[in-house]
């Protein structure tokens, strides 16, 4: 029986007992299981940290929650081991689609994977609770890391050198000082609140129904979207496919609505038929009522605690830059937290996962504010000009990249990080210059990003002998990859853990290369 | 780098001017609205520069109608 009565449940687990002891002690504490907080764990425990991870649920919830995942989580999901479990479970897509009013053609349509020849596609979509399933039994693999259920964390305080965890179970309570705490605990956060830590940003007054239905029928697993169509007047639409016959199928209600009523099967059932037809047979999956909100904390790092996820920042749906924005903070965090762990970097270099990670949520926060705007226009002007685009892109090609139904999440660029050695070459061939992250290609029967992502790595036309790095050579006919890199004969880059470059060169001197990788490490 | 021309810079002004008075006869408010966000998309793309674009948007904001 779940412990918490209000979230539906998909997997039972169960509660873990307390610990033996009233007050324990660990190197690192993640507090909450979704997504972030488990792919977190992940990431520490693979690099052989000791981590617990608190759950205030027994459970895996159900529900309507992230769906689309990125070519960039997916890489990240690949790094921690469980990219093909996941991918294999997912339904790929590349395209999307925007529709205008009654229009059978699209008025702008776009690809999420623009450069081909790479591993892994630009979406995919799959219910969270899957991609948690498939986390936690990588988790469960590890010796040292300790996933604990239905244990809630009911006070946070600040430590010289660590913080002090409160926990509660149903079979008592304990105390965890922990000597790092990574509150991946959600828009709600109690780690935020316990510290009275503030969440500023906007609120945008419009309701959108969710409705997850099961059917069966061949549609493509594209991203359809919808402005004033005729089955949902004035409004915008969405439908999606996810695993499982599953339709994400999503209508924008506008603000002054009951929204209690509006989750009710006989008001969801005329908006479905008239969206797909009046003798469409299916299932209701899951229904939910959502407004959103774009903010974030002003600094994601408070000594000891850090902020990783919606718990730090907080998006509209339609980019699907929320938990792929989380996702971001764990590739972020992880190889930083490794290094301080292990002594080999100074706490000082969590200053870059602040200024990286608060870089990376502004341009999530940038772009799905204005994706709601054109959605949602604020003033007459706005959906006059929004309704001049529509009406433009369906005439003339111009008008079809202003047209803005979610900018949907990429890799976001770092070329202003403290971490990156700025180019002293000219690289006006093109390249991947520093603070990018790395572009796949095939390397050999391989794929370079499967041989990235544990240390940092030179990627070389020919190896520099550099001792004690890791480095990849080109082979001599992997043009693709020598193409993307515009990899001279001599040139070098220095790939982060994380699969940012951070530096490059014509003709690097090791001098210049250990430069670069102090500089990487935040000394 | 290219700047925003704010000399005399059309031939026949009173031409292209008449020309776009005429577009909005006849039209209410909101449907002339349409036609100068229609009108301003395409040349905006046309000018294809976004230092100049930003400079034309400061300067229309100027007004203080």
């Amino acid at each position: 029986m779940a412990n918490v009565s209000n979230i539906p449940v998909w997997r039972e687990i169960g509660a873990t007992p307390p610990p033996v002891a009233q007050r324990e002690t660990a190197p690192v504490v993640i507090v909450g299981a979704g997504p972030v907080g488990l792919a977190m764990a992940l990431d520490l425990g693979r690099r052989g940290h000791r981590v617990v991870v608190l759950s205030q649920l027994d459970f895996v919830a159900a529900g309507s929650k992230a769906i689309c995942f990125a070519k960039r989580s997916l890489d990240i999901f690949d790094r921690l081991g469980v990219g093909d479990a996941i991918v294999d479970k997912g339904v790929i897509w590349n395209v999307g689609k925007v529709f205008w009013g009654d229009r059978e053609e699209p008025v702008f349509q776009f690809d999420m994977l623009p450069v081909k020849n790479q591993k892994r596609p630009g979406f995919i979509n799959i219910q969270q609770y899957h991609v948690e399933d498939r986390l936690i039994a990588a988790l469960e693999t590890l010796p040292n890391v300790e996933l604990r259920w239905g244990h809630r964390m009911s006070g946070l305080e600040q430590l010289p050198e660590g913080a002090r965890a409160e926990v509660e179970t149903a079979a008592g309570g304990y105390s965890i000082d922990a000597d790092w705490v990574i509150a991946c605990d959600g828009s709600r956060s109690a780690a935020r609140d316990a510290l009275g830590l503030d969440f500023e940003g906007r609120v945008f007054e419009d309701n959108f129904l969710i409705a997850d239905v099961k059917m069966m029928g061949e549609r493509p697993s594209e991203r359809w979207f919808w402005f004033d169509p005729p089955f949902n007047p004035g409004q915008s639409a969405l439908m999606h496919k996810q695993p499982d016959n599953v339709w994400r199928l999503d209508f924008q209600l506008g603000w002054n609505i009951d929204r209690a009523a509006a989750v009710k099967p006989e008001n969801v059932d005329p908006l479905v038929r008239a969206m797909l037809g009046d003798d469409v047979a299916y299932e209701q999956e899951w229904y939910s009522v959502y407004t959103f909100q774009c903010r974030r904390m002003e600094r994601f790092v408070h000594d000891r605690v850090i902020f990783a996820g919606d718990s730090a920042h907080l998006v509209s749906p339609f980019g699907a830059r929320g938990c792929n924005g989380g996702m971001a903070d764990v590739d972020n965090l992880g190889w930083k937290l490794d290094l301080i762990l292990r002594g080999e970097a100074g706490a000082d270099l969590l200053e870059s996962y602040d200024a990286e990670a608060i870089t990376i949520a502004d341009e999530n926060i940038l772009n799905s504010s204005r994706s709601t705007d054109f959605m949602t226009p604020k003033s007459a002007a706005s959906r006059i000009y929004r309704d001049a685009v529509l009406e433009l892109a369906s005439e003339v090609p111009f008008a079809r990249p202003f047209v803005n139904s979610g900018r949907l999440s990429t890799a976001v660029a770092l070329p202003e990080s403290p971490l990156n050695t700025p180019d002293a070459d000219d690289w006006t061939g093109g390249g991947v210059a520093p603070g990018w992250p790395a572009l796949d290609a095939p390397i050999g029967d391989a794929w370079l990003l499967e041989r990235l992502g544990r240390g940092f790595v030179l990627l070389a036309d020919r190896d520099p002998g550099i001792a004690g790095i890791e480095t990849i050579v080109a082979g001599a006919d992997d043009d693709l990859l020598r193409a993307r890199y515009a990899l001279a004969p001599g040139a070098a880059y220095l790939i982060r853990p994380d699969s940012y470059v951070c530096a490059r060169w014509h003709a690097p001197d090791e001098a210049a290369i250990r430069a670069a990788l102090i500089r990487a490490k935040g000394n | 780098m290219t700047r925003l021309i704010t000399d005399p810079n059309l031939a026949a002004a009173d031409d292209i001017y008449e020309r776009l008075i005429a577009m909005h006869d006849g039209r209410s408010v909101e449907e002339s609205l349409k036609l100068s966000a229609r009108l301003n998309l395409i040349l905006l793309n046309h000018i294809g520069d976004r230092a100049v674009a930003e400079e034309a948007i400061a300067l229309a904001a100027q007004s203080r109608g």
